[in-house]
Formats: C-alpha cells, structure tokens, sequence
C-alpha cells in the first residue's frame, strides 16, 4: 500500500514533469518561429533595402574639385593664377579643447596671431562639419614636422590644396575681385540653382568682380571618385571614377600693361577709369583708385585688416567705376551740343553775348560762369572749346528738362550699361516725371539751368559716362562694354564678333562739329591745352568739374579753404586719334579740382601707352598741375 | 587493458549525440571566427583552446557521479553569492561596470560561475524538500536566485542577470510551481514595470528604447542593432558567401568575433545559412529534452531541464538582439562566439547533461 501510493505519486510526478517540459518545448518551439520569421523579413522580404544599405556603407562619394579657370588679359598675361600648397586644417567637432588644441600645434607649426584672428572669424561663420584652414602655405619643413606627429592631432590634417593667387594685386582688385570661402547664404543661392552638387568639396566662389560674374564658367565641373570604406571612413580601394572638368580660362579685353599705367598715372589721386575700344566694346583698362590686396580675401581675411580697409576713409573697398555715383558737371556739353542740334534749339551759327552769369527772366538770381567776366561772343563750337556755362544754362533753359532727359537717354545716362560684373548702379537721369514720382514736387526753372552744366540731381557712373564717350567716339553707333574677351573654348567652336547695341543715327554734319570742338578743347585755347601738347596724334576730350560741396551765392570757390574730401571732383573724357578713335577713356580723380589740371594729363599718359606704347616718366612731384586754364 | 577497453572507459559517460553536436558547433565557431578576424590565426587557436579545455572540463563533469554534483551545490553557491558580494564592495571597474574581482593570482567573473551554481543549487533545494513541497519552498528557492540576480544587475550586467534569472525561473517552473503564482507574478511584474524602469540605468534604459526605434541614434546606442540588421538583411536568401561579407570585413559590425558573431554567419551564408544554424541548435537542444524527459530523479529532472532551456535562451536572446527584435544586452551567441569563459560555462553545463544521462543509465542496467 505504502509502496503504491509512493509509486503513483512518482507517476503522477513525472507526468506532471512531462506536462510541463512539453509546454516548455511549445514554448520553445514559438520562439523559434519568431526568429525564423524575423529572418525570412529582413533576408527575404526586405533583403533589396538592406543591400542598399550595406552598399551605402562601404561605398562613399569623394568629390573631386575641379581645377579653376585662369584669367588672363588680352595679351596672355596671368592675372589670376592657381599654385598649389599645403593647409592645415582643422574639423572643429572633433575637437574637445580648440584653445588647448591650438596651443599644440603651434608647438609644431608657426600660428601667427594674424593667423588666429582670421581663424577666429572663419569658426563664427562656418558650416558644419568644414574643415577650417589654421594655417595656409605650410612649408615643406613644417609639412615634414606635423607629418611626423599626425597621430596626436585628430581632427587636424594636412590638405594638398590649389591656391587662388593674384601676382597684380591693388592694380586688378575691383576689376578681378576675388574668391572666398562659400558662406551659408552662398550655398542656399547654389541650392536653388540646383548647383548645390556640382559644389561638393568646393571651398570656394566668386565672390566679386569677374571671379564673380564668370563663376559659373571658372568653376568647372566636379568630378567623384567612388571608394569603398571601411568603418573608419579610410578608403579601402577606389570603385570607379568620373574625372572633373576644369573651369574654363577667361581672356580679358583689359590690356593688362596699360592698366598699370594707367593705375601709376593716378599718383595719389583717389578716383577711377575707364577705357573702352570704341569700336567693339572692349574695355581696355579698369581702374578704381585706390585698390586693394584681393590676396587677403581668399582664405579669410582677419578682422584686423577688415577694419582697415572697411573703415578707411578713402573707402577702397568702393568699386568707384562700377558704383560710385557723381555729378558729370562739364562732360555734359558735348552732349548736350548734339542734342541742341538734333532738336534744333541751337544752330551752329547762332552765338550769345556772355557777361559771365545768366539769368532767368524775372528773377535777379544770377547762375555764374566759371569765368568770372565771361568769355565774351560764344557760339556752339567755342561754347565746348571754352567750356562756357552761360551758353549752357541758356540753352538747357530753353531746351527744357524732359527734352534733355530723352536725348541723354539715347547715350545711356540713369541706365545701367549691361556691363558683365555684377554690382553696377544707374545712375541718375532726372525728368519731371521722376522728380514729381521721387519728391512730389515740380521741376523748378532753376533745376534745368544748373542741369545744363551736369550738376544738380544729374548722377553719373565712370562707366556710364565712358561709354556714353565711346558712342559719340564711334559716331554713335554702340557697343556693350564687355571685360571678356574670350571664354577658353574648343578650336573649331565659333565665337560670335561683338554686335552694335544700338545705332544713333547721328547726322554727321553734327558729330563733325562736337568733335572738332572736342579736339580743340586739348589744343591752346581749349580747358585743357596740357593735353595734347606734343602728341603726335589728335587727341578729343572735355573737362570736368563736379562740385562736391555748393558754393554760396557771392562766395568764390577756393580749394585751399576747403578739406579735402569736400574738394571738386576733376573729370576728362576724351578719345584718340580724334578722326579714327582707337580708345575712348573717362578719368575721374576724386577731390582733384580742376579737369583740366589733374584728369587730363592722367589720360594722356594712358592715351600715350596704348597709342605710341610710350611708358610715362616716373611721376615728378607737382608735374600734374601742368598749365592749363579754367574748367 | 586493450585499446578497445581504453576507449570504452573513456567514452563511457559520454553522449554521442550531444557530442557530434557540439564537435559540430566547434567546427562551425572556428570556421566563422576565421572569417569575423579576417584571418585572424590566433583568434582561431585561442578559439580552439578554449574548446579543448571545455571539452576536458565536460569529460570530468560527464564522468562525477551525481551526488557528487549534490554534494557540491551549497559550497559552490555559497561561495559565489560571497564572490558576488566582494564584487560589489571591492570589484574592479571596467566599461562603466564592476564585474571583476582580482583574487591576487587571476582575475575572476563571479557571475559566469553562477550560471552554473544557480540552477544547481535549486535542484538541489528542490529535491531535499521533494516530500513536503509547500509554497514556503518555493519562495525561498525565488530568493535563492534572485540574490544574485539582483547582485549582478547592480554591476550592471544586464545579460548575465537575465540569463540567470531564466535560468532560475525555469527550476521553479519545471518543480511545479502553481499557475496561479505565476499568472499573478506576470500580473505584478507588469505593475512594477515603470519602477523597474526607473531602477535601470541610463545605458540600459537607453538600448530598451533603441529597441524600438535604432534609428533615432544612429551613430550612437543604434548603431550596434543597425548595423546587425543591415549585415542579417543584406545576407539575402544565400548570402554573400564565406569571406564576402562587406558590413565584416569592412569594419561596419561591431563586436563580430562576440557578440554579433550571428550577423557574420547571417551576412555570409544568407537565410538558407540560418536554417542550418538552427537546425543545428534545434538539435543540441532537442537532445536536451530527450535526456530531461528520461532523467529518473527530481534533482536530475530540474537540473537537465533548466540546462537545456538556459541554452536556448541564449541562443534566442543572442540571435534575437542581432537581428533587432530584442534590445542589445551583451550576451554571446552560445558555443559559437569568441570567449573562454562563455565556453568553459556552457560545456560545464553539458557535462551535467552527460552525467545525467550516462549514470541513471547505468543505475538501470
């Protein structure tokens, strides 16, 4: 009995044991199934998205930065190059303690405090995860050194990189402007554009001047490289490769000798110039004084020499020909000469009495001449040769704003030119209707006389005023100014020849008379005598003076009196030979008085390089205040 | 004595089957971890060192008779509960954890020991108190392994505590505890979740919540899961083929001689490859709950059976991590990934098995 009780219990035990080993199995036999059906889901089902994604693991694009393209002038000479060198550069998430990491490799590699600051700056305006230079054009013993004690310095790392260079420096600066690294606002321009892509591993961009404009061209195309990483992101081996394209090579229409003549014929005079071959828009030389060192900007510039430049009052950062505006004081006449004559208000025979003022009927307000006693009998002719401000005020009075508003038009006056740097302002051209849109006031009579001399709300660019002097140089038929020449192209690719812009259809009868007036304004007698003095080519032009400050009624101007900067500005248009012009040029010295005395004997050093390929003399001191009389 | 002889005395408490399954888990261990090195000769060697000294401690264990094994459960547990308190109070750190404790002449893991002491020593209590089994016995049989389940949680090592924690489960279950305290201590742990959450630590809480989502942290507590994924996924049906595997051999997967050693087998021969790895644990641990079903005794019954599960729950947990459905919590995959300990553990337990099997077998004979 004993025996059996104990016996069943054990059965009952073991079967009990058995009950539950079974459920234990079931229990293991569901999760078996769990992980069978997760690894039929990811290896069966899902096993396209998962090798794309192991593919996406080992395999990363490198970008490959094209080469940019080289700038050369019209001869071939280099102005902006690329030379390559050596960075250092620094990931700055990949570094705990920049301060500690910084104080290291100095230990290594010499850090300027120039250095430091311009470093500085580039970390406030980064993007994330850019390598940011430290230090640029490592030498070969400081590559050799850091080389050596890599290891310690994650995050840090020695790039072989092209380096932008421009060997002419202030002379070019407003013309080439420079490349920088890309900002934020930079990339989401590119991100529109879709050019985003093509600018993966780019560090730099056009950021003024014709880098700019022509960034599109120089950049190139991008090219990649697929390698297979490992984890680490070092590259294992390389998969396949799609060369980069090189940015294309600008030959500029700048003659690049005459530029610096032209930039040495400035002196100290702070101002700009422009010359443009009449007959096809090239500009010839671009100048605006004074320039700077676009070197500075490409990797940075430390704030130190911002400051400087920004707030020098000289402003060199001003790109004056593209976008200083000024009065065109005198350089209106020959304009409005041929104006007289197309709308007839003045024939050429028609002369005036001037007792050196005029004066509008019914008002004793007297608008002066230049000349304090008049220049006596004065018709159209004399009227540029002498620059005679009474005949002017008489005849823009009599011509009315809006007529002399139309016919400046035609030349491109309060309109941009369309020249290829981006920037350019318009200038002023004012009417009636712009005066009542602008200030709601009616155009007063007085408005008009002082308009006819080119002062008052009249504002004019150097650009816009040389190449209104190339149209009336070329009889009026223009051409677009244009900086390039040539976009590097295939051989057997055919590059179309400038096309006129536009033609004026001046009557020749008219243009003869301006023209001649032109050339006698540089020969004795005219405003500026100096000019053409042993030229032994002819030489049309016309002074300049644009005030800078009014002078009171009854007051008598004297540069002595006033500070510098509130001096006259001193224009000279002019073109050369006066029969079959080859150039056309504008000179614009700041604060320099009087056309005649400081303008034109800067264009006539430029006329003589590009003419006679005559070099001028090293500037004597006191050689610009060369003989010359009146505006 | 002949050759014959020799070799029947030798064999004499070994399990053929369970055997070839485990010369069969060598084979495959040493011929992944060639691959998961890249190579690696001295990964290789270690591994096989590792498997001749497990293989040597199983032949000793296969051939203790049974009350020895008794006889040891109290000393064994005794001493590691105490190890386990000397790792809490003078343990070494490591990775943010304190699991070690240098004895002076080597450096030791107390809780790998527990593994083994754990479910033996509730073997053992079960069967001193088989008569007159009340709920008072179970309760202290839970105490008996939630001590240093909860020692070990605290190190932290979340892997080996769960293990442990299964392991110990699993006698309660097979002694017979009542559904109803199971079913309410589901219901209790269910309650107590969000404190035992708050119990966790960051690392831990945060590889729970990768589970869900990897991707939220993909280069950081994610990566380990993505990565696994991508390695199972990209395998395919037939897989990259030995040596092949990009996410391996490229240094994407990490842990792979370890831990993910499962991703390089699933990356290189795909799911048909899975298949086999499962058939080839379906095996082992089928052969397990043959010698359960016919173990004679209480103690041998909670004993063989709580093994055999235990093995399975890594397998399932390891497998489970690498593909993604589980959280990752550092357990290896059972006789497969690199580590001596691992080994030593699981061929320990397997000799139990032996000895099970071989001695009742005798006894009936």
């Amino acid at each position: 009995m004993n025996h059996n009780v104990e016996l069943k219990d054990t059965q009952r035990e073991i079967y009990f044991f058995r009950l539950r080993l079974f459920l234990s199995m079931g229990f293991v036999g569901l999760l078996l199934l769990i992980l069978l059906l997760r690894f039929f889901y990811l290896q069966v089902m899902r096993s396209d998205y998962y090798e794309t994604m192991a593919e996406s693991n080992r395999i990363y694009v490198v970008p490959i930065v094209p080469n940019r393209g080289i700038i050369t002038d019209r001869y071939g000479q280099v102005l902006a190059r690329n030379f390559a060198g050596y960075t250092l550069e620094v990931t700055p998430e990949k570094i705990a303690d920049m301060e500690l990491e910084i104080a290291e490799i100095g230990k290594l590699v010499e850090i300027k405090p120039k250095d430091l600051r311009r470093f500085k700056k580039l970390m406030a305006e980064r993007r994330s995860l850019q390598t940011l230079p430290i230090r640029t054009r490592l030498t070969d013993a400081e590559v050799a050194r850091f080389a050596a004690q890599r290891y310690r310095f994650p995050g840090v790392e020695i790039k072989a990189r092209l380096f932008r260079e421009y060997p002419l420096t202030d002379v070019t600066s407003h013309l080439l402007g420079y490349i920088g690294r890309i900002n934020q606002q930079e990339i989401d321009v590119l991100d529109k554009a879709g050019l985003a892509e093509n600018y993966d591993g780019s560090d730099y961009i056009g950021k003024t001047g014709i880098e700019q404009s022509y960034e599109k061209e120089m950049h190139g195309q991008t090219g990649f490289e697929q390698v297979e990483v490992d984890a680490g992101g070092r590259a294992v081996r390389m998969v396949s490769r799609t060369s980069p394209q090189s940015g294309k090579n600008l030959t500029l229409t700048l003659d690049a000798k005459l530029q610096q003549v032209a930039v040495q014929a400035f002196g100290n005079f702070r101002g700009a110039l422009v010359a443009i071959d009449p007959s096809n828009g090239e500009v010839l030389a671009y100048v605006s004084k004074p320039g700077y060192d676009p070197n500075l900007f490409i990797d940075g510039i430390d704030s130190e020499s911002w400051d400087a430049l920004n707030n020098s009052p000289e402003v060199p950062l001003n790109n004056r020909a593209l976008r200083g505006q000024y009065p065109m004081g005198s350089t209106i006449k020959p304009f409005m000469a041929l104006a007289a004559q197309h709308y007839n208000v003045r024939s050429p025979t028609y002369s005036i009495n001037d007792p050196g003022y005029f004066t509008l009927p019914g008002s004793s307000h007297q608008y002066r001449d230049w000349k304090k006693d008049g220049h006596g009998r004065v018709d159209l002719f004399k009227s540029i040769v002498v620059s005679c401000d009474t005949y002017y005020y008489g005849l823009a009075t009599e011509m009315g704003i809006d007529r002399m508003h139309d016919y400046l038009d035609l030349f491109g006056f309060g309109k941009k030119t369309g020249i290829d740097m981006e920037g350019e302002v318009s200038g002023l051209l004012p009417s009636t209707e712009w005066k009542a849109k602008r200030y709601k006031q009616i155009w007063y009579p007085g408005d008009t006389v002082s308009a006819g001399i080119g002062q008052g709300y009249h504002l004019v660019t150097p650009l816009q005023l040389a190449f209104a002097t190339a149209t009336l140089a070329n009889d009026g038929v223009a051409y677009r100014p244009h900086l390039v020449k040539e976009i590097q192209h295939a051989a057997n690719e055919p590059q179309p020849a400038p096309q006129p812009l536009f033609d004026l259809h001046i009557p020749p009868e008219h243009l003869a008379l301006v023209k001649s007036a032109m050339v006698a304004v540089t020969q004795p007698g005219g405003t500026a005598v100096g000019a053409s003095m042993g030229a032994p080519y002819s030489i049309a032009g016309k002074t300049g003076t644009a005030q800078v400050v009014a002078i009171k009624q009854g007051e008598k101007y004297d540069a002595n009196k006033l500070s510098e900067f509130n001096r006259d500005h001193a224009w000279f248009i002019a073109f050369a030979p006066a029969d079959k012009p080859r150039i056309a040029l504008v000179v614009l010295a700041e604060n320099g008085g009087h056309g005649g005395s400081t303008a034109a004997p800067i264009a006539r050093k430029v006329l003589d390089y590009y003419l006679l390929g005559k070099m001028p003399p090293p500037l004597p001191a006191g050689a610009a205040k060369a003989a010359t009389q009146g505006d | 004595m002949n050759y014959r002889r020799l070799q029947q005395r030798f064999m004499l408490h070994l399990d053929p089957v369970l055997l070839a399954g485990l010369c069969g888990f060598m084979l495959l261990s040493l011929t992944m971890l060639y691959s998961a090195s890249d190579g690696n000769w001295a990964r290789v060697l270690g591994q096989f060192s590792n498997f001749v000294v497990g293989f040597a401690a199983l032949w000793i264990v296969a051939n203790m008779p049974l009350h020895w094994l008794m006889r040891i459960a109290v000393p064994m547990y005794v001493v590691g509960v105490l190890l386990l308190i000397a790792v809490a109070l003078f343990g070494e750190i490591s990775h943010g954890a304190r699991r070690w404790l240098n004895l002076g002449v080597a450096t030791v893991q107390p809780s790998e020991l527990m593994k083994v002491a754990v479910p033996l020593m509730m073997a053992w209590y079960f069967e001193k108190n088989e008569a007159t089994l009340k709920f008072k016995n179970y309760f202290i049989a839970t105490v008996l392994f939630l001590v240093p389940v909860g020692l070990i949680m605290r190190q932290p090592d979340l892997g080996t505590s769960i293990l442990i924690g299964a392991s110990g489960f699993y006698v309660l279950f097979l002694a017979g505890l009542s559904w109803r305290i199971i079913i309410g201590a589901g219901l209790a742990a269910l309650v107590s979740a969000p404190f035992l959450w708050n119990a966790l630590h960051d690392y831990q809480r945060h590889r729970i919540l990768m589970l869900f989502d990897p991707s939220q942290d993909a280069l950081g507590k994610g990566y380990h899961t993505i990565q696994g994924m991508i390695a199972v996924g990209s395998g395919g049906i037939l897989g990259k083929g030995y040596l092949n595997g990009t996410q391996t051999h490229l240094d994407f997967l990490p842990e792979r001689t370890t831990d993910f050693i499962f991703a390089v087998w699933s990356e290189e021969f795909g799911f048909i490859g899975n298949l086999l790895l499962l058939g080839l644990y379906v095996f082992v641990i089928g052969r397990g709950f043959i010698i359960t079903a016919n173990a004679s005794t209480y103690f041998t019954r909670l004993m063989a059976g709580s093994i055999t599960l235990t093995f399975f729950t890594y397998t399932f947990v390891n497998m489970g991590m690498v593909s993604g459905i589980l959280p990752v919590v550092g357990v290896p995959l059972p006789l497969v990934s690199y580590g001596g300990t691992a080994i030593l553990t699981l061929m320990l337990g397997f000799g139990v098995l032996m000895s099970i099997h071989t001695h009742q077998r005798l006894v009936k004979t």
